[in-house]
């Protein structure tokens, strides 16, 4: 979770447009979003990279499956949280 | 981190991506290439091995050039592999190795990218196609095919990555004295040069004019064109 909160620090600064919250239940794709679609791309591409930092691992998180999914793991901030640490057990 | 520009070439151990490399680094750029095969390294070029279809080799290659040059001016997509045969004498193998490096790796290499470059928000990615898309030449099936599937990335990421500030064009050469020809018989590249409008086979200095009309500073308002040497059309 943490990962995707220092992003979000970085992408308030970055894209004023934008204040995200630092809470589980923000949206972050669907329904009640605040951000856009390419707001969304952006921060993805932020977390990644992040991670890839952090970890040492290059994640591509929008794959097929998660795209496939019928309860987006890109909902909230909590749902992401819950998949990219599912991605890196995969992964180690 | 490189105050010099930065420039990434895949395909660059051999042919047309070897010069390249050999004019880019001699006008003083840090030049990174890519290739299935080993090269030297030498100064102002370094030398990674993959296969520019393994998508975990190429995000690993990315977060190398993120972390010890800190940016991405240039992509040039210029890896490439033929298959110049009848369609009912083309395996499923080669249809799969053709698609997989020229479709798959432009794919692949422009998105990742893409994440590097739009930090600056600028960036140029220069792919490669080939004439035998719009001369639609009979024996070449599925390379045409991956090359005309390079020109839609073209124009669609074009559009996608203007806003980043990235510009997208393609060159498409008509054949340059490259192994990639070397199988072809005389006659068909004969046969092929008399449907350009000039009849001669393309130079590496062709290639280089184009690249760097696509790579000049005057050029951001370029971008989604595919420029067709020998005269040829789109």
């Amino acid at each position: 979770m943490n990962v995707i909160y220092d992003v979000i620090d970085d992408f308030n600064e970055e894209y004023s447009d934008y204040h995200l919250e630092k809470t589980p239940n923000t949206i972050l794709f669907g329904p009640g979003r605040q951000l856009d679609s390419l707001g969304f791309v952006n921060l993805i591409v932020a977390v990644e990279e992040r991670l890839c930092d952090e970890t040492g691992q290059s994640l591509t998180l929008a794959d097929e499956k998660a795209m496939s999914r019928q309860n987006s793991p890109f909902r909230t901030i909590a749902t992401l949280s819950e998949y990219i640490q599912s991605r890196l057990e995969e992964q180690s | 981190m490189s105050s010099q520009n930065v420039m990434l070439i895949t395909g660059s151990r051999k042919g047309i991506g070897r010069r390249l490399v050999e004019y880019y680094t001699g006008k003083g750029w840090q030049v990174v290439g890519c290739s299935r095969k080993s090269a030297e390294d030498f100064k102002g070029y370094r030398h990674i091995c993959l296969d520019v279809s393994d998508e975990k080799a190429v995000k690993d290659l990315f977060a190398m050039i993120r972390k010890e040059y800190g940016r991405l001016d240039v992509l040039v997509n210029n890896a490439g592999v033929a298959s110049m045969n009848h369609s009912l004498l083309t395996s499923m193998e080669t249809v799969q190795k053709v698609l997989n490096t020229n479709v798959v790796g432009t794919f692949l290499f422009c998105r990742e990218a893409a994440k590097l470059m739009k930090k600056h928000k600028t960036g140029r990615i220069v792919n490669f196609s080939t004439v035998a898309v719009p001369l639609k030449l009979q024996g070449e099936a599925i390379y045409a095919s991956s090359k005309a599937a390079v020109v839609s990335l073209t124009q669609v990421l074009a559009g996608e990555f203007a806003e980043y500030g990235i510009t997208v064009n393609a060159i498409g050469p008509t054949p340059v004295k490259t192994d990639l020809i070397n199988a072809v018989p005389d006659e068909k590249i004969a046969d092929l040069l008399k449907q350009q409008i000039i009849g001669r086979l393309g130079t590496f200095d062709d290639i280089i004019n184009v690249m760097d009309f696509f790579l000049n500073p005057a050029s951001g308002f370029i971008t989604g064109q595919v420029i067709y040497l020998g005269g040829v059309s789109g």
